[in-house]
């Protein structure tokens, strides 16, 4: 067992863990954040895609040791106040989910994406959740969700 | 997953007495941690070499690029230094995995990994490159020794990998659609010492095509390639694609090199 200190979704967060306890284990395990997702665990899927530091991770494939002292925000701190992320907005209003199993890890990413680019084209979108699989939606509503989004932001 | 001792070394020398035949050295863990989950791989030590500040950094010179080992793929995609005088191996970076993959990933880790598709031992080779270890300077050539086998020690750490600027270079690949690992992917690079086609993906260990390689020096076209024969003998063979067509794919890719060079 290692202690492990971060900060999550703006609080600090102290924990004596097993080394091998990754970070989605930590997050949905020990803290009841269960809002992150894990799909394949083998970093394909992109259900588990959290933010550390600011850029977005398959929270899956890393070590929460790996990561002590870093700020991680997950689907749970993307709302302000109770009011939804414009992404989430954009999620619901265009319907760009079906089971909504990878939701959390969609706008997670996408989230991501804008910071990086403010209007992304389809191309881009699709380019950049490569990382991310759907297998209900086919993916239209979702670039549409994006785009939507980047609009409002 | 097994359990195991997790160790985040304060530099190189520490990582390198905190290794043992039963220990891995931990980039961004993008290979090491599924493996570990699929039970393909279990470790006594894990020893974190991220936290180490001297393995990180990109540095530009008149006659080469060198990064760190732990420089993540997404450091090096969007280096504007490295798209100035070696803009294929950005790109190259661009292409790895996906978003998330190149925010964690590293050079050194694939580099150590040696996987037969990955991306940057192919650029090794086209490029020159030295890798720079905590004891030694080893050529690409010399380094890269067979399917996930390198030439390095078990105490060894790579520091940084130095790569030779080139007259004109390219880098195409074949993405398996699913992992955008190269199912064939060939850099092409022309130096003034002359020409190199290293291959990925086609076989069990990169190599440096040198039937290609000679068309290409007598005439750097892409047509000078279209009578070269690559032979099947010795190429992958999968569900994705047989070894006939991987031979194929190695000339219609080393084509496309040339022509965006």
């Amino acid at each position: 067992m290692k202690k492990v200190s971060l900060e999550i979704n703006g609080k600090k967060v102290t924990k004596e863990i097993p080394e091998h306890t990754t970070l989605s284990t930590l997050l949905r395990d020990i803290l009841n954040l269960t809002g992150t997702h894990i799909g394949c665990d083998t970093s394909q899927c992109g259900a588990c895609v959290v933010h550390v530091d600011g850029k977005s991770i398959k929270s899956c494939t890393a070590l929460a040791l790996e990561l002590d002292g870093s700020k991680v925000t997950t689907i749970e701190g993307l709302a302000t106040n109770g009011k939804m992320h414009p992404m989430q907005e954009a999620f619901k209003k265009l319907h760009g989910l079906q089971c909504g199993f990878c939701t959390p890890g969609m706008v997670m990413s996408a989230v991501d994406l804008l910071k990086n680019k403010k209007n992304p084209s389809d191309t881009e979108i699709r380019d950049w959740l490569e990382g991310n699989i759907c297998r209900c939606t086919g993916y239209q509503n979702i670039v549409a969700a994006v785009k939507e989004a980047a609009s409002k932001m | 997953m097994k359990t195991f001792n997790y160790h985040s070394a304060k530099d190189v020398k520490e990582a390198s007495k905190l290794a043992s035949p039963n220990s891995a050295f931990l980039a961004g863990g993008m290979t090491t941690l599924p493996s570990m989950k699929l039970g393909l791989a279990s470790y006594k030590d894990i020893i974190d070499i991220k936290k180490i500040k001297k393995l990180s950094g990109i540095k530009v010179s008149a006659k080469t690029v060198t990064i760190g080992a732990t420089t993540k793929h997404v450091e090096v995609a969007n280096s504007k230094e490295i798209k100035k005088v070696i803009p294929s191996l950005a790109a190259l970076a661009e292409g790895i995995g996906d978003p998330q993959v190149r925010n964690r990933g590293t050079i050194g880790g694939s580099i150590a990994n040696n996987d037969p598709a990955a991306d940057y031992p192919s650029a090794c080779i086209a490029l020159n490159a030295m890798i720079i270890t905590n004891n030694r300077k080893v050529i690409a050539d010399k380094f890269f020794r067979g399917m996930f086998e390198t030439c390095l020690k078990k105490t060894e750490v790579i520091e940084a990998i130095e790569f030779e600027i080139p007259q004109k270079s390219n880098y195409q690949k074949l993405p398996n659609p699913a992992s955008r690992y190269a199912v064939v992917g060939v850099y092409v690079a022309k130096h003034k010492s002359g020409i190199n086609v290293a291959v990925t993906g086609a076989k069990s260990c990169v190599y440096n095509d040198s039937d290609i390689s000679d068309a290409l020096k007598k005439n750097f076209s892409a047509s000078a390639i279209d009578n070269v024969k690559v032979s099947s003998s010795g190429m992958n063979s999968d569900i994705h694609a047989s070894a006939d067509y991987r031979a194929n794919m190695v000339k219609v890719f080393a084509k496309k090199a040339v022509e965006a060079c």
